[in-house]
């Protein structure tokens, strides 16, 4: 066999081969360097449950507690604003919160909440992230007169009722993300947690 | 060439042709001779880059890529580095600069067919250069870290999020954290100061190689390469140094007279270059009242906000910026300039032109009801427009065009009956007359007179 005689067919093989090694050890390279951007431990570990007591929360108030660096809002409703949850049914998207995925049981309803009157949301719009505006007022010059009181978004005008549930054709599908929580006791909230019970019920 | 150079020039060329390059892209490169006022915007974004670039470095200097200092970071800049001020207004003023520059350096495109064959790929690296700027764009109005920095950041990231499945991942992913949080600001300074500059620059190069290769277009769409004299030089070109380097300077003398302008006077141009809520420091619990991105993304954004579904306005979104890079498959009309084509061609783009202004407008306004439909019926012009121009690759004839005005009509009219409820459908069919106006004006017109049809284009460039 003289030495320019070539095997063209062993020479592809080694050719590929070879190219194949190459691009599988390139991709596996990457690995370490995309996951330097995954949330590091520091950031994982940033999530655990806040207590928050409301016995000071008047009637028609919000407040605000950071759970997870989240806004969550905390409201306590007068009669009135939940007269008006029925009222408003018939523009809702969703209005027993059946589509909307992350929502306990018991947000499940028109008043999403353990106690009527005390509405715990996370304040992210369920669109693209931005916090929502709490207006309560009825009927205000920018938001027309149908408006019954509820949240709206600044960033891409979603609107939603006063129990953060979403009107239809919004920008965001979605309603308001109803954190898991209990009560430890009657005014003394713990965000973060479920009781067995209601997440089962 | 024959005479060779001696002393230093000559010692370097005889290691680098470095002559030899200086005669190939400029003093033997040869140009058509009747470049206009549209011709500018090539170089002068070449000059704002390297603005960018310089007075991007110096505020490196001073800047703190950190939640909890840059805020602070980028006043001291402001109040306590000696010119500090100026530089951060000159970058700043810049950005919005280079969007200037740019949208008038496409417009040029569009005007008289650079795009088109056989200049495809530079459409193609000018259109990344466009996709590269927006990112810098982006992740640069996060640094100062101030309320809109953060809110935009917020949304923009969010937008990954839309996507099924793997959405909510990535956008941890992006962020690297659950919201917007220091190790957003980290990545971004790294992707903004260090990986897209030099892909950027990687970029303009290819978009000039691929230039230089095939020559530049001109206002009359001719191929000057077509008709040489005896020595191989284009009969209607001249050599771009020293004709254009010194065109090129008033250009640059005039560009920087209005920038000074803008940086000494009005370097927050009235919110929309620098936006009043950036002046507060980021606060991850409360959005500003109005929020709006700046004014050179605000078209994009109003096509997100017309569609009611996040995910499919995201895809409206980046079908508005990606089908801007197929624009050369999609116009294949031979006839390049805007001055051979028909009324109705220039009628399309003027339309166009209109809508895509429009949408920009609407971007920095509140979304009431009747602003959102107006959003969706200008987003459907802007997305019409390319079908036409589809449309008027050739003649075509008059139930050609009438078939595509109803088939248009009826996929605008089906969508309108799907989306339509009790509270605006008022709005919805009063403004159904937009788009089917235009595509009367576009199609209608079209097949019953002969305002469709192209005029003969020279041999030789006019002027």
């Amino acid at each position: 066999m003289s030495e320019h005689d070539v095997d063209a067919g062993r020479r592809n093989m080694l050719r590929v081969s070879a190219s194949v090694v190459g691009v599988v050890g390139g991709a596996a390279a990457l690995i370490p360097f995309v996951s330097t951007m995954s949330p590091s431990a520091k950031a994982l570990a940033a999530g655990a449950p806040v207590e928050v007591d409301i016995s000071k929360l008047e009637v028609g108030q919000k407040i605000q507690v950071e759970w997870r660096r989240k806004p969550v809002w905390i409201v306590r409703r007068s009669d009135e604003m939940l007269a008006n949850l029925g009222e408003v049914e018939a523009k809702l998207r969703d209005p027993s919160s059946e589509l909307s995925e992350m929502q306990p049981p018991f947000a499940q309803n028109s008043n999403r909440s353990i106690k009527p009157e005390v509405l715990v949301l996370v304040g992210i719009c369920t669109h693209l992230g931005c916090s929502p505006t709490f207006r309560p007022e009825l009927a205000p010059a920018d938001l027309g007169p149908e408006w019954k009181g509820g949240f709206y978004c600044p960033c891409h005008g979603s609107r939603f009722d006063i129990s953060g549930r979403v009107y239809k054709n919004m920008p965001a599908n979605d309603n308001l993300e109803v954190p898991p929580y209990k009560y430890l006791s009657d005014n003394v909230l713990r965000i973060g947690e479920m009781d067995e019970e209601q997440g089962v019920a | 060439m024959s005479n060779k150079a001696g002393g230093i020039i000559g010692w370097i060329d005889d290691r680098l042709p470095i002559v030899g390059f200086f005669e190939d892209h400029l003093s033997k490169y040869y140009t058509p001779k009747n470049f206009n006022f549209w011709y500018f915007f090539g170089s002068l974004a070449l000059l704002v880059l390297v603005l960018q670039i310089v007075t991007g470095v110096f505020l490196t200097m001073h800047y703190k890529p950190d939640a909890e200092l840059a805020f602070a970071s980028v006043e001291y800049i402001m109040r306590d580095v000696e010119w500090g001020w100026l530089i951060r207004y000159m970058h700043s003023t810049g950005a919005s600069a280079f969007f200037v520059v740019i949208y008038l350096h496409m417009l040029r495109g569009l005007m008289y067919g650079s795009f088109k064959e056989p200049r495809e790929l530079i459409w193609l690296f000018g259109m990344m250069i466009y996709l590269c700027l927006m990112a810098e764009a982006f992740m640069g109005y996060l640094l100062p870290w101030g309320q809109m920095s953060y809110w935009g950041a917020q949304v923009i990231v969010n937008l990954f999020g839309t996507i099924p499945y793997i959405g909510e991942d990535l956008a941890i992913w992006i962020r690297g954290d659950y919201v917007v949080s220091d190790a957003t600001l980290s990545r971004f300074f790294a992707l903004h100061v260090v990986a897209v500059p030099i892909v950027l620059l990687g970029l303009v190069l290819a978009h000039i190689a691929a230039l230089h290769t095939v020559g530049s277009n001109n206002p009359d769409g001719v191929e000057i390469k077509k008709n040489k004299d005896a020595n191989g030089v284009p009969v209607d070109g001249i050599p771009f140094h020293p004709y254009y380097t010194v065109k090129d300077i008033v250009g640059v003398v005039v560009f920087l007279f209005i920038f000074s302008l803008v940086v000494f006077f009005a370097p927050e141009m009235g919110g929309y270059f620098l936006e009043h809520a950036n002046f507060e420091p980021a606060n991850p619990l409360a959005t500003p009242e109005h929020i709006a991105p700046v004014w050179y993304f605000t078209p994009f954004y109003t096509v997100l906000r017309a569609i009611p579904n996040p995910f499919f306005g995201v895809v409206a979104m980046g079908a508005a910026v990606i089908i801007l890079f197929f624009l050369p498959w999609i116009d294949k009309n031979k006839v390049k300039s805007i001055r051979y084509r028909s009324t109705l061609y220039k009628a399309n783009l003027f339309i166009f032109l209109g809508a895509f202004i429009w949408l920009g407008y609407l971007g920095m306004q509140s979304v009431t009801p009747m602003a959102s439909q107006m959003a969706l019926r200008l987003s459907e012009l802007y997305f019409l427009f390319f079908a036409v121009l589809g449309i008027y690759s050739t003649q075509r004839s008059a139930a050609y065009y009438l078939f595509w005005f109803v088939a248009f009509v009826a996929i605008i009219s089906v969508y309108d009956v799907y989306r339509n409820n009790a509270d605006i459908a008022a709005l919805t069919w009063q403004t159904w007359v937009i788009p089917v106006a235009y595509l009367f004006i576009t199609l209608v017109l079209a097949a019953f007179t002969n305002l469709d049809q192209d005029k003969p284009v020279p041999e030789r460039v006019t002027g």
